[in-house]
């Protein structure tokens, strides 16, 4: 009996570290395929020119076009998605309403997570030929923006959620009111929850190329006007890697890296940001 | 609604608790409690866990409504107006009426600041606005008050979460003082401290007695004994007896509290 009980133990430990080690031997092998045929691609012309004539068979240039209009996209979307996402958030988890509407809008919101960027991408484009505008930043924004709100949202109730109820009743026995509370208690204490929920909405939306390609289009230009269309970095990679031409698909790697590093510099910067407000938070 | 002192209706009571009844979904946590709670000195709410001790103090200041599927029914009056009554601000009772909880829960901000907080969101020192000063002088002031001054004049600009449990609790005793509550409602407020630093709360509550009413849970009857000036004995939801504290332990009425105060029950 003993020796059954230690052989369960043994497999299921192994078992674990296993599955640890295929998770993390997926993502080396990821990175390592991308930096392999990326880096070597990668040169400062890249990072600081548009495409020039011919850049798509071989030729000079570079994706500073992509790589500012992912910024702008995914910057103005997760704005915007803040804006809405917050207040949903602090809502739902701080205010009083019924069970009832609660549990319908969270389950709106994981429809709304579920749904394929396709379907953004599609609804997005109808909208846009209802209202009559052409393919823009301003489009791309809003269809990242509606990409990320339900990411969005449920990390953030996740992290108001995580607050003792002792300290937000604590506010409240002072005589604040909710609104009060929510604002220099609430946010204060669930920052850096707050950032991460940010962070992973972000993270997607910058990532994310079918809901951009009818929405923001594609172009050569730098992103210099919100009803102007935008390049981003992941449709970037997509026309890349479907030319023939094996030394523009390499670049399609290097743009890949490129975006693989931004999404590094930002979690990086939001972590730092966040250890900055964490000194004050009560465990 | 007037909150304010000069309505008060009987000047020998500060609190009046009018046949109240809470239910949590469908148990009845509290049935039909009336009880005075007088002007000043420590009104001592005591009785066996699960008794409903929680639940009245918390229905004082309506804190008790925070609480997922709860139903209160009954009145609290006070200074001539029931807090239960339509259009009163709820805000504004739980500032006159000040909690502080079992264990110190500090504000995600510095010493400093979790005093400041009431004060800057009741605007209490919005007279002297451009003069900070004056906001100094009373985070000192509630500070000393509270007995913590000594130790973190130094650092007040340091993590509320840095100190230690004993020194949070006397923070949040200041942070509660700071809004000047003219009623104070203790929760077991020595009952996550060190003997030590329990006793320096307990030392605070005598002084502070003098001019506040003070409202003390505990279920530890010698605390009780120690400090309380009234008695509200509660058992399973009801009370049993409320009085003097002198009478109630020396020659109380009910059989469940002779039995009580001898530690047969409870």
């Amino acid at each position: 009996m003993k020796i059954k009980r230690k052989l369960t133990e043994f497999l299921v430990n192994s078992l674990m570290v296993l599955s640890t080690l295929f998770v993390v031997g997926c993502l080396l092998l990821i990175l390592g395929t991308v930096i392999r045929r990326g880096l070597p691609a990668l040169d400062l012309a890249m990072l600081t020119q548009i495409p020039q004539g011919g850049y798509y068979l071989g030729k000079e240039g570079g994706i500073l076009n992509a790589i500012l209009g992912s910024l702008c996209l995914a910057g103005g979307a997760t704005v915007f998605s803040i804006l809405f996402s917050l207040p949903v958030s602090i809502y739902l988890q701080l205010y009083p309403s019924s069970p009832t509407t609660r549990n319908w809008i969270h389950l709106s919101l994981d429809v709304l997570w579920g749904i394929p960027s396709i379907v953004y991408g599609a609804f997005g484009f109808s909208l846009m030929l209802f209202l009559g505008m052409r393919a823009s930043l301003l489009g791309g924004i809003i269809v990242l923006a509606l990409l990320e709100f339900p990411i969005m949202v449920r990390g953030m109730e996740e992290a108001i959620h995580m607050i003792p109820v002792e300290l937000i009743e604590s506010s409240y026995a002072l005589g604040a009111t909710r609104l009060e509370t929510s604002l220099r208690v609430v946010i204060k204490q669930a920052f850096p929850g707050l950032v991460t929920a940010v962070l992973l909405a972000t993270g997607r939306a910058i990532g994310d190329a079918a809901s951009v390609l009818f929405t923001s289009g594609y172009t050569d230009q730098l992103p210099y006007s919100l009803l102007r269309p935008a390049a981003s970095l992941p449709l970037a990679i997509f026309f890349q890697l479907n030319t023939p031409f094996p030394a523009v698909q390499d670049r399609a790697y290097a743009a890949a890296l490129v975006l693989t590093v931004i999404v590094l510099g930002l979690s990086i910067i939001s972590r730092l940001l966040s250890a900055r407000f964490n000194k004050n938070i009560i465990r | 609604m007037n909150l304010s002192y000069q309505h008060q209706t009987n000047p020998t009571h500060h609190l009046q608790i009018e046949d109240l009844n809470v239910w949590y979904e469908s148990h009845q946590a509290l049935r039909g409690i009336s009880a005075d709670i007088p002007l000043h000195g420590i009104t001592a709410i005591i009785g066996p866990s699960g008794c409903g001790k929680t639940t009245l103090l918390r229905s004082l200041n309506r804190l008790l409504e925070e609480n997922k599927g709860i139903q209160i029914q009954g009145k609290v009056w006070f200074n001539g107006v029931n807090i239960y009554e339509r259009g009163v601000d709820v805000a504004e009772v739980r500032t006159r009426i000040g909690l502080l909880a079992p264990k110190p829960y500090p504000l995600p901000m510095s010493i400093y600041e979790n005093v400041a907080y009431g004060r800057r969101i009741h605007g209490l020192d919005v007279l002297e606005k451009g003069n900070g000063r004056n906001l100094d002088r009373k985070v000192e002031y509630f500070l000393r008050t509270a007995g913590l001054w000594e130790e973190v004049k130094d650092r007040l600009w340091d993590s509320a979460a840095a100190l230690s449990t004993g020194q949070q609790q006397r923070l949040c005793l200041a942070r509660t003082l700071a809004v000047e509550p003219e009623i104070l409602l203790c929760d077991e407020p020595t009952s996550a401290l060190d003997p030590i630093s329990a006793q320096g709360i307990e030392e605070q509550l005598i002084l502070l007695k003098q001019h506040t009413t003070i409202v003390l849970v505990t279920h530890m009857l010698r605390q009780a004994s120690r400090l309380a000036d009234h008695v509200i004995f509660l058992w399973m939801g009801e009370l049993v007896e409320c009085g003097p504290a002198e009478k109630f332990f020396t020659n109380p009425q009910d059989p469940r509290t002779q039995e009580y105060i001898q530690g047969k029950i409870g």
